[in-house]
């Protein structure tokens, strides 16, 4: 009895092993924000390549760095995705490997000069550009009388709005947004200001349905919620899905701005593989995809000319002039607890 | 069903209580109608699963393409079919010593340290495993997420194991004892066989409780790791769309049909 | 004898080894490291530094302020209790559901109430996720209530019930995922009823709710008991249910742990909730367990 007790453990391990080194050659594992990954690419990219791509999907930087953080240094992801300001916190606390010689990929000449070299990443020895946008809210304007002409409207809702408001789940670019609606400075750290931050969001609290970063469209479509955070280019495909008075808001003083990147977890296994999406995403036509398909701004200019007719005339990400786009900082760790603590005391 | 209750009332004995035939009825409709439900719905030819617009199977087909679903899937049966036979080996072990082992100073204590994890809250087995690989540094990815489940799954197998060695008649093993006169051969001949049941049905259980392992995996899984229930639970927050009802309804039928032949194996021997 | 005793306790030895070494190393071993961690100071971006500090634990009941004072925060008291209330109430709206349930299967002959209780079982063996995700396709904005509702006229077509996202769907999620927990064990304590006790104490009592209430259910008070701590237990550390019908918005226990973990990065507060989780689920189980003793004396 105890071979055969033997027997099944050994066969077992065997078994796993076998399945575990079947799993390793020609994948990678992308670590990506839910409904930000196109099929049409993932699928050619397999095709060119042979790499076979596997998903997972996540809803903030936050929950990203959490999840970095939590495995201690390998997470078994290859790519990941997030904001400019989390590469600078990831990088900082020792959470990316250095990816060589992107400078010299042949797809990076098609960088936009602003971007190359990123204040986030100054020697790019790090990230290559995903996609960017901003942050602020959606409604649809078939029933709500607003303009959506000031943030106060998402903080301070009406009572028309009221129990049918969404908000993120994670507090970044929602305390960001505050900080608009209320003149303060991003990652301030004055207890007053986080205060005055922090009255306003219990205060909205009262009228919010739920927090949550996902499956935001549906949510609207439904007529769950009639205001909900959103970002330019996800409110814009929710749009194009059908619901057509689905309206971004451009408040006066201003929205924030988000620029995305890919970036490589430190322990990735499968480096070559992901060096090759790297470049394979910097293409035009392929930019071009993933820009159709989740509907935001890139930095490869040259991708204009793949863009569809669709794309070109979307009207929600479009910045009217004068409405400031202002980009979330990595803040230091007295601002960062302010946060946490302000979230935190919401939440409860 | 009417015929039936009027029939019962004929034979009514003190200890039948009026009303409580049709409370049971609720109570299974309570309990089956949001499967049926659910199940109804993944036919449904709409992009949002609440409104009905028609009978289809494109859901179904559409998971046939998703290459992430089918990987997630494989994650879950390689994990499984880890954990579930570590587990029963362990628990087989475990229940041969405590029964058959006579009193011995641990015996308590080994009873008790089994179900230990029936005990723990799940959420409080996560994150502790969570903090405890990140802590100590172990990151094989799916490696971590075998390991977390066999310790979970060691309980389901226990208990069928354990109930089968105590139900077993003890006349069967000193009769071959007598003719054999080896401890050996008798375990191999007679025991094991007559306990391979109970084996096989712990196998199972504990087969079911890795695949269906929602909270746990989420916390310790990491990237190329994910299973079903975690991948489900993406597809949920992202929305709710028929495509979830028809993944959910493949998993429904793949764990009742696993406990379903569970129960009749036991019920025949 | 002598040497046959001494390979039978070596015998034992090697045969519980290795459940001493799964179970120690990953499941006793995680929970030490998680105890040890509630006792660290916190690093804002994740993690810990090592450097002993009980502010895990003083962050439930006292928390500085923005303004860096530390003030009584009644906060995570109350979610404590919320998840507590929530918790009992499960429980009895499942007892009360199931009481009767276990005493009409156990009232079957034999092949009906096999096929029952198995009826009763298939859920539990089902993923929770998914049952839990059914109630948002039946509770959910334009879902099956609102519609049948709607249909019938009982409520305007752009009406909403909001029935989602409310300690309400929090709590019907609850009853649903662990009610079988509660009728098992009444059914198991209830096949051990003496028939003849209800013939005889029907002859003396006359009613029926008295036969309930003075016989049956002292005599399966251990049933009753032990499926209460059942559904009890796992309420108390919900997840899923909050998650996904409470909307992320009233936090319980459960969703406050993860949270810890999984957004804000704060390990040695969610370790100390955990902790505190733990505490109060040995407490309650090791009452149940003196009562459970004392019965057995009683008998």
């Amino acid at each position: 009895m105890k071979l055969n007790a033997f027997k099944i453990f050994v066969y077992s391990l065997i078994l796993g092993l076998f399945s575990f080194g079947a799993m390793a050659a020609g994948k990678l594992n992308l670590y990506n924000w839910a409904d930000y990954t196109p099929d049409e690419l993932i699928k050619k990219f397999e095709a060119e390549t042979g790499i076979q791509v596997i998903v997972d999907t996540y809803d903030s930087n936050e929950t990203l760095l959490a999840k970095l953080q939590a495995s201690g240094g390998s997470s078994g992801y290859d790519l990941a995705v997030p904001s400019q300001h989390f590469v600078e916190i990831m990088i900082k606390e020792g959470l990316l490997e250095k990816v060589s010689g992107i400078k010299n990929m042949p797809n990076y000449k098609y960088v936009a000069e602003q971007f190359q070299g990123p204040s986030f990443d100054p020697n790019q020895e790090y990230s290559t550009p995903y996609q960017m946008g901003s942050a602020s809210f959606a409604y649809r304007a078939d029933s709500y009388s607003g303009t959506g002409s000031s943030m106060m409207e998402f903080f301070k809702p009406s009572s028309e709005i009221c129990g049918k408001l969404a908000v993120f789940k994670s507090p970044e670019e929602v305390v960001n947004m505050a900080h608009l609606a209320l003149g303060s400075s991003f990652c301030s750290e004055d207890p007053n200001e986080m205060q005055a931050v922090m009255d306003l969001l219990v205060e909205q609290k009262k009228c919010v349905a739920v927090y949550s970063s996902e499956g935001i469209n549906d949510r609207l479509k439904s007529g769950e919620v009639i205001m909900h955070a959103h970002w330019d280019g996800y409110s814009q495909v929710g749009k194009w899905e059908g619901v057509d008075d689905l309206t971004y808001a451009y408040p006066k003083e201003g929205v924030v701005g988000w620029f995305d990147s890919l970036v490589m977890p430190k322990g990735a296994k499968n480096i070559e593989e992901a060096k090759t999406f790297m470049n394979f995403l910097m293409n035009p036509e392929n930019m071009a995809i993933l820009s159709n398909f989740a509907a935001y701004a890139n930095a490869i200019p040259e991708s204009v000319n793949y863009l569809t007719e669709d794309m070109k005339n979307a009207k929600n990400i479009q910045v009217p002039d004068g409405i400031p786009v202002v980009f979330g900082k990595a803040c230091n760790k007295k601002a960062q607890s302010l946060i946490d603590k302000v979230w935190t005391k919401t939440m409860q | 069903m009417l015929n039936l209750m009027f029939k019962r009332k004929k034979f009514s004995k003190v200890w039948d209580f009026p009303g409580f035939l049709t409370w049971t009825f609720f109570f299974f409709g309570f309990l089956y109608i949001p499967i049926v439900i659910l199940v109804i719905y993944s036919f449904n030819s709409s992009k949002f699963a609440m409104i009905w617009t028609g009978f289809s199977f494109r859901w179904y087909e559409k998971l046939l393409t998703n290459d992430d679903m089918q990987q997630a899937a494989l994650n879950s049966l390689y994990v499984a079919f880890v954990a579930a036979p570590c587990a029963t080996a362990i628990a087989t072990l475990t229940a041969l010593v405590v029964v058959r082992g006579g009193s011995f100073k641990s015996k308590e204590f080994s009873n008790g340290l089994v179900t230990l994890p029936l005990m723990v809250p799940e959420i409080v087995t996560a994150v502790a495993t969570l903090i405890f690989f990140a802590f100590i540094g172990i990151n094989l990815g799916l490696i971590n997420v075998m390991i977390a489940h066999t310790v979970f799954c060691i309980p389901f197998a226990y208990m069928p194991i354990k109930a089968s060695l105590e139900a077993m008649d003890p006349t069967l093993e000193v009769a071959a004892r007598d003719l054999y006169s080896d401890r050996n051969s008798t375990f191999r001949y007679i025991t094991l066989p007559l306990l391979m049941p109970g084996i096989l049905s712990g196998f199972m259980l504990a087969f079911v409780i890795s695949i269906d392992d929602f909270i746990i995996t989420l916390m310790v899984a990491g990237g190329g790791s994910t299973t079903l229930p975690v991948y489900i639970y993406s597809m949920i927050k992202m929305g709710v769309t028929p495509e979830v009802n028809a993944i959910s309804t493949l998993m429904l039928a793949f764990s009742i049909i696993l406990v379903t032949g569970y129960w009749v194996f036991s019920k025949k021997s | 004898m002598n040497i046959q005793g001494e390979n039978k306790s070596r015998n034992n030895l090697i045969g519980l080894l290795p459940l001493w070494i799964v179970m120690g190393v990953f499941m006793i071993g995680p929970l030490i490291v998680m105890a040890f961690v509630s006792i660290m100071e916190s690093n804002s971006y994740g993690g810990i530094h090592l450097k002993f500090d009980l502010s895990g634990y003083r962050q439930i009941l006292f928390d500085t302020n923005l303004f860096d004072e530390m003030e009584f925060n009644p906060a995570y008291l109350i979610i404590i209790g919320r998840s507590f209330l929530l918790a009992v109430a499960a429980t009895i709206i499942s007892l009360i559901i199931g009481f009767p349930v276990a005493y009409y299967i156990s009232r079957q002959k034999d092949s009906v109430k096999n096929i029952l209780i198995f009826l009763v079982t298939i859920p539990f063996w089902t993923n929770l996720l998914i049952r839990t995700f059914a109630w948002i396709i039946i509770l959910g904005k334009d879902g099956v209530i609102e519609n049948s509702f709607g249909f019938i006229g009982i409520i305007g077509d752009d009406d909403s019930l909001n029935l989602m996202y409310t300690n309400t769907a929090i709590l019907i999620g609850l009853v649903y995922s662990y009610i079988p927990l509660m009728v098992l064990p009444i059914y198991s304590s209830m096949e051990k009823l003496d028939v003849r006790l209800i013939e005889a104490a029907s002859d003396l009592y006359s009613t029926r709710i008295n036969l309930i209430f003075k016989i049956i259910l002292p005599l399966t008070l251990p049933g009753i008991i032990g499926g209460s701590i059942l559904v009890f237990v796992p309420c108390l550390g919900a997840f899923i249910a909050p998650d996904l019908l409470g909307g992320g918005k009233k936090l319980l226990l459960g969703s406050l742990i993860q949270f810890q973990f999984a957004y804000a990065r704060n390990w040695p507060f969610g370790a100390a909730i955990a902790m505190v989780l733990l505490a109060l689920i040995v407490t309650i189980l090791y009452l149940n367990a003196r009562i459970n003793r004392r019965h057995e004396q009683n008998a």
